[in-house]
């Protein structure tokens, strides 16, 4: 073996060993240039929230998009979780603090499954589901199942969610 | 505690495949070329190290794509990759010094890989493993003290941390890393309230308050002890390391890292003053080329300086594999094989070998921010901190950026307990991941209301 063989597979050792990191770097495209992270607005300006998560876009069955008035995601605006968002697809969704909830609270007030969203007739309901220290719809407390749009906020404990489009 | 965001639902399991075969094909030309820089031969055993390491990483991609088609596809290339340049590098200096340590590190890299397949198919959910905060505590306690049994124990290198029955030793202070994660995941992500509300504001810094102060503290005395009885710096270095940063990631209170750095700064000092090798160390770092140094019988500095000329040697792109002369340096396949690869792949192998670590360690970490559930968290930010603390530290010593201590490079190091133990961590890696990119499912749309659709739930441990 020639000593310009060597040369080269050395040289070439060393190419492949920077394409697999390169290959790699570009698997991860999407995290070393910016992740999707969902908007923290700051307290007081509301809702200049960013793109709709991608998995409310491509492939879930969205409520009827021409309606303004349905919530698209719920995002939390205050307590230890805030900016935390979650899509709102066409499945219930469970909010509490226990870990099998869909949006797991850290809020000592809030109860292990302290209430969910549901899609009913293309409108989402919140109904309180017999939590210890309950459910502030807006400022009312919420006691049977209430239709929410857009917009509105529901208070847990020290934690606010708001309803998105 | 951290930002939740939505990811797309892909599995990418093929993107790993593609990945897998890279990692393969740079481990194994790393070994081909080994002999052909000794002796102008393809290395002996190539087709069967190459099917062999092929066959572990087909293994545990089979077994993703059955148990966990979410979980993070970079996660097993860069281990496969990492631990096929180790064993490269391994065989290299077999060669050099007429040793035999390749075939035991191919099957300690077996045994690991089983176990690491064993975790993603065991543990259906990480969660479970809370349920075993204080047992993991009970564990780390005793894998900690094991070698300080009078048969059992074993004094290798002025360390004793080894564990020896018949002609195999074990270090089980490499797996109580992994005990001791979940424990301080486990405690922490339910004590986090305490220890993150409460107290004065000083300076800027919010101070916790004097009873609070209890954990930390026994934290630092576990450490200082394992420093004490077992003499290992770097173990004990890393233990009270984990627990600042798993607090740290559980209170996002900056004065708890302020604090853990004066008690380090503290016991350092101390330790310092009391032990003779603590000494060494400080001196072989500060003055390696002073003659006196040097040339001391133990604890000189003799081989962090071989490892610099080494370094020197191999320039910007190496000597290439089998033509430089890591067989110099002590240790050169375990502690220093950090030197070994960067004289033979100069700097420009040793950090693409670098680049890889990072994106192992921001994977972990991408891992902890993405998976929905606190002690997931911690445990998958612990795990990632781990490997990066135990990266610094060992890269730090052989480059001279801080006093050597006796850890192991995760992956590319000789050593069956840390290849084993770091497999293992991949493998908790794994299974994070795949809870934390796993989109949540859709039930078949039911006519939904109040009293008859099922309320989703995502998972139920």
């Amino acid at each position: 073996m020639s000593e310009l063989t060597y040369t080269v597979l050395r040289l070439g050792l060393l190419v492949l060993l920077w394409v697999l990191v390169l290959a790699v770097v570009g698997v991860l495209r999407r995290d070393v240039f910016g992740t999707r992270v969902v908007a923290r607005p700051s307290e007081g300006r509301p809702a200049a929230a960013g793109r709709p998560p991608r998995a409310a876009r491509d492939d879930r069955p969205a409520p009827p998009p021409e309606d303004r008035t349905v919530p698209r995601q719920v995002v939390v605006v205050e307590g230890p979780l805030r900016g935390t968002g979650l899509a709102l697809g066409s499945a219930p969704v469970l909010v509490g603090r226990s870990p099998d909830c869909s949006l797991v609270l850290e809020d000592d007030y809030a109860s292990g499954r302290h209430l969910r969203l549901f899609p009913r007739d293309g409108r989402w309901w919140v109904e309180d589901l017999g939590s210890t220290n309950g459910t502030l719809l807006g400022r009312e407390p919420l006691g049977a199942p209430a239709p929410v749009e857009a917009g509105a906020q529901l208070r847990i404990g020290r934690t606010v969610l708001e309803l998105r489009r | 505690m951290a930002v939740v965001t939505q990811h797309a639902a892909r599995s990418r399991r093929g993107t790993e495949l593609l990945l897998l075969v890279l990692a393969v094909g740079v481990a194994v030309l790393a070994y081909g070329m080994v002999g052909l820089g000794v002796d102008g031969e393809w290395s002996a055993g190539l087709p069967q190290y190459g099917g062999g390491l092929a066959a572990l990483a087909l293994v545990v991609h089979g077994v993703l794509r059955w148990r966990a088609p979410y979980a993070d596809p970079v996660l097993l290339p860069v281990a496969v990759a990492l631990n096929g340049l180790g064993l490269a590098v391994i065989h290299r200096l077999d060669l050099a010094e007429g040793s035999a340590q390749a075939p035991r590190q191919l099957l300690w890299s077996a045994i690991g890989v089983v176990a690491a397949t064993a975790v993603v198919v065991a543990l259906r959910d990480h969660r479970l493993l809370r349920r075993y905060t204080f047992v993991a505590m009970a564990a780390s306690l005793v894998l900690l003290l094991l070698p300080l049994l009078p048969v059992l124990g074993r004094t290798i290198n002025g360390a004793r941390i080894w564990i020896g029955v018949g002609p195999l030793s074990f270090q089980p202070g490499e797996i109580a890393k992994i005990t001791l994660a979940v424990f301080f995941a486990g405690y922490l992500v339910t004590a986090r309230d305490t220890l993150s509300l409460a107290g004065r504001r000083v300076l800027g810094l919010r101070l916790p308050r004097g009873r609070d102060l209890g954990p930390i503290l026994v934290a630092w005395a576990g450490s200082v002890g394992v420093l004490v009885l077992q003499r290992d710096l770097g173990t004990s270095l890393l233990f009270f390391g984990l627990f600042v940063a798993v607090l740290y990631l559980a209170t996002e209170r900056v004065s708890w890292i302020a604090i853990g750095l004066v008690l380090f700064a503290g016991g350092a000092y101390v330790a310092y003053q009391l032990f003779g090798h603590v000494q060494q160390r400080v001196s072989g770092w500060l003055d390696p080329f002073d003659p006196e140094v040097y040339d001391r019988a133990a604890g000189g500095s003799y081989q962090l300086v071989q490892g610099l000329f080494g370094l020197a040697n191999g320039g910007l792109t190496g000597t290439g594999l089998g033509r430089g002369r890591p067989d110099i340096v002590p240790f050169a396949n375990s502690d220093f094989v950090l030197a070994s690869l960067g004289e033979e792949l100069g700097l420009a192998g040793l950090f693409a070998v670098l680049a890889l670590y990072l994106v192992l360690v921001e994977r972990g970490l991408r891992t902890a921010i993405g998976v929905r559930d606190g002690f997931g968290k911690l445990l998958a930010g612990g795990l990632a901190f781990t490997v990066a603390l135990q990266c610094f530290v060992v890269a730090g010593g052989v480059l001279r950026v801080i006093p050597l201590t006796g850890l192991t490079m995760p992956f590319l190091a000789a050593g069956g307990s840390s290849l084993l133990t770091n497999w293992i961590i991949i493998g908790l890696l794994l299974r994070i991941s795949d809870a934390a990119r796993r989109p949540a499912p859709t039930p078949a749309p039911a006519p939904p209301g109040p009293a008859t659709s099922e309320t989703q739930i995502v998972r139920t441990v």
